[in-house]
């Protein structure tokens, strides 16, 4: 090897060391890391930490319930954003796609919620809901439904409901820019051969736009999956996880038990076998996106 | 053309590598002559700015205070300080018992025992006992940890209830004449839900508080022993007493005594709800008066024990160190920091910091010159008590079951029995691990 040749490789891995160190340090090692944590018994503070295998994994699946209802809240929340959250996401990407006017305006209003804080969206949602002098509350009761009205985050039939609509308000808008940039990308002269042909709405929506619009759909569901199993700080804003155990979730868990309990090897068991769950969803996912367009 | 390009390319990519490197690098104060303080005190940001400037004038020591907030997020850089061995010279450990234990073990904070008894215990006479008491592991503790005082406390707190005088007034009731016992307390919420004033408001969506509030009355109804027993495993939570303890957010839910949404209220909501005369009564710490102070001046209120349920034991109320400063074993600078806190903890300084931030100073010959409201706080400070000064701590998890346990009651999902049930039954599954 020549010098010029040994120079130019030289200068090609310098090129890509300051982005290798920094992904190794701060993306390569943290997870590493949690994999190695989740089989000790750690306080996080202590420079000893005690083996127990996958002890951490067992406890988690086998004995720790509130870990269960949590998997379950987020289960709920995710279902009700996957078929309400993403319905009123399409509607308003179909109005959108239209000629109507000020449809420039309609796109900012519908992207703005997702762009806010979770912590401040949660805190005013907090105010809508609140029993003593919630707007809910005052207009039901404005509306003759005062009996209705109640404190919605600190009632258990309706705690969760009431994280899962904060989430949705404040989730639609990915839904929706994404779905507009699907539909904006079906050729219009297919709609319009298909009005030629005397094809009604429904059918053109049904023969044409969902099948064109069916990896949008499974990619949008992806997205509302993950982004609703690891809702956080809604719930940490509003509810804490209460009342009692009805609107933990799984990452309030995982905090608990790091910082409640200074458990953080389980902590790190929790995460990896969540990351696991996500995976799996995802995976099937997938398969279901390939098997669609396949049959498509 | 393309060689010159190279070069630069090479020299900024060599600069980017160096700067992340350097980032590795420590950033203490190993080599200057000075004392670095780590707090997360974002009210007394200024008072102690002020302070530790007036030190480095009288003394030539130079402090430098750095802050970081929220709480969390100090706690999270002094966990990864300890991993990385780059604490300050000063630093807060914000958690129970078992977290400053565990700090000490690792061996990441000096004992002050010695310092505390120097001139004939000097420094240790000037603090409320209960104020050192949360700092100091006497021998054979739990924890293993060698005996001795790990931290300085800055101020003192403890919890209490407060009643609305206006509210109070209004119900026809005598504003100066504060309920003693349960019995007094709901006849006079009676007399002011008669007169559509909300009852109480409590940061209750913090578990913490909740624990507190029935930690009280356990000390109240059982006493200490049965209760530290009951955390030893000695007596169970379905023994009568730990009922009649749950049993009490039970009649607090009939009585319909709680302001709305209590149940997962956080303490600011709270806070903001008594201030705005929105509640009757709250139950709140010393810190209250100057957030009070700072959300409705006009506030007219007073505080008072919460109300007793027997008189078999005596009532006991959550208090102690408020703000507490450790400093750092493996400094170079231990004398240094030591003095500076020796010196913070002094009645002048202590009396300048409490008028600048209403909080209760932990030298005790400071508290003559407080306001009224806050010397109230102060007057009680003998009936507190606090889980990190008990011999023997309860299992998170317990005490996490039985909080939220307490929350089912509020809202009416469980009874006292099957939450005394479930906590019981989490304990036993705990122990047999």
């Amino acid at each position: 090897m020549n010098w010029p040749r040994i120079k130019d490789l030289f200068t090609t891995y310098l090129f890509v060391i300051p982005a290798v160190v920094l992904f190794s340090v701060f993306s390569l090692i943290p997870f590493f890391k949690v994999f190695q944590l989740s089989v000790f018994e750690w306080d996080g503070i202590s420079p000893h930490m005690h083996f127990v295998g996958l002890g951490n994994f067992a406890t988690a699946i086998f004995h720790d319930t509130s870990w269960w209802i949590s998997m379950r809240n987020a289960g709920v929340i995710t279902l009700l954003a996957l078929t309400l959250q993403n319905f009123l996401a399409l509607v308003l990407a179909m109005i959108v796609d239209r000629e109507i006017e000020g449809k420039n305006f309609y796109r900012v209003v519908f992207y703005l919620p997702p762009v806010l804080s979770g912590i401040v969206v949660g805190l005013v949602w907090n105010w809508i809901f609140d029993g003593s002098h919630g707007l809910l509350n005052y207009a039901l009761s404005g509306m003759g439904l005062g009996h209705w009205a109640r404190a919605w985050l600190a009632d258990p039939k309706t705690a969760l409901y009431g994280i899962a609509v904060i989430h949705m308000w404040k989730g639609f808008g990915w839904g929706f820019v994404i779905l507009l940039a699907g539909l904006q990308a079906i050729p219009r002269e297919l709609n319009e051969a298909a009005r030629v042909d005397g094809a009604g709405e429904w059918t053109i929506f049904s023969k044409i736009t969902v099948p064109l619009m069916l990896p949008v759909f499974f990619l949008v569901s992806i997205l509302t999956i993950l982004g609703t199993m690891q809702i956080f700080d809604i719930i940490v804003s509003t509810t804490n996880g209460g009342p009692g155990y009805h609107t933990e979730v799984p990452i309030t868990r995982i905090l608990a038990a790091m910082v409640g309990s200074s458990r953080f090897g389980y902590a790190c068991s929790l995460g990896i076998l969540f990351g696991l769950i996500l995976l799996a969803v995802s995976m099937v996912q997938m398969r279901l996106s390939k098997w669609s367009s396949r049959y498509n | 053309m393309r060689s010159r390009a190279h070069r630069w390319s090479l020299f900024f990519s060599a600069l980017l590598g160096l700067g992340v490197l350097s980032g590795c690098a420590k950033s203490n104060s190993e080599t200057s002559n000075e004392v670095v303080v780590w707090h997360w005190m974002t009210d007394r940001e200024d008072a102690l700015q002020k302070l530790a400037d007036q030190y480095q004038k009288d003394h030539g020591v130079k402090v430098r205070l750095e802050l970081y907030a929220p709480s969390d997020a100090y706690s999270s850089r002094v966990r990864a300080a300890a991993q990385t061995n780059t604490l300050p010279d000063i630093f807060g450990v914000l958690g129970e018992s078992r977290d400053l234990a565990s700090f000490i073990k690792s061996g990441y904070i000096l004992n002050l025992e010695d310092a505390m008894n120097e001139n004939n215990g000097a420094w240790h006479k000037a603090f409320f006992a209960k104020a050192l008491a949360n700092n100091t592991f006497e021998a054979g503790n739990q924890y293993e940890v060698p005996p001795g005082i790990y931290g300085v406390p800055i101020d003192v707190t403890n919890i209490q209830m407060l009643y609305n005088k206006d509210l109070f007034k209004q119900a026809g009731l005598d504003p100066e004449k504060a309920p003693e016992t349960w019995r007094e307390f709901i006849q006079d919420w009676h007399k002011l839900k008669a007169a559509g004033i909300p009852g109480l408001a409590s940061g209750w969506g913090e578990t913490w508080m909740i624990d507190c509030f029935a930690s009280n009355y356990a000390f109240n109804i059982m006493g200490e022993k049965k209760v530290l027993d009951t955390f030893r495993g000695k007596v169970a939570y379905t023994d009568p007493d730990w009922i009649q303890v749950l049993s009490i957010f039970d009649d607090i839910r009939k009585e319909d005594l709680l302001v709305s949404g209590v149940v997962t209220m956080i303490n600011k909501t709270a806070e903001q709800t008594f201030a705005n005369g929105k509640a009757a009564f709250a139950f709140n710490g010393s810190w209250c008066v100057n957030v009070y102070r700072g959300m409705n001046p006009s506030l007219n209120y007073s505080a008072m024990l919460p109300p007793k349920i027997s008189n078999r034991n005596p009532m006991r109320i959550w208090g102690g160190a408020g703000s507490s400063f450790m400093v750092n074993a493996r400094s170079q600078h231990q004398k240094e920091a030591v003095d500076f806190l020796r010196w913070l903890t002094g009645a002048d300084q202590q009396a300048a910091l409490s008028k600048e931030t209403m909080n209760l100073p932990a030298n005790k010959s400071s508290v003559g010159q407080l306001p009224p409201l806050l010397a109230a706080f102060g007057s009680q400070m003998d009936v507190t008590t606090h889980p990190s000064q008990w011999p023997v701590a309860e299992n998170p998890m317990v005490i996490e079951a039985f909080d939220k346990g307490i929350q089912s009651i509020l809202i009416g999902e469980k009874t006292p029995e099957q939450i005394a049930e479930e906590v019981e039954k989490r304990k036993r599954e705990l122990a047999a691990h």
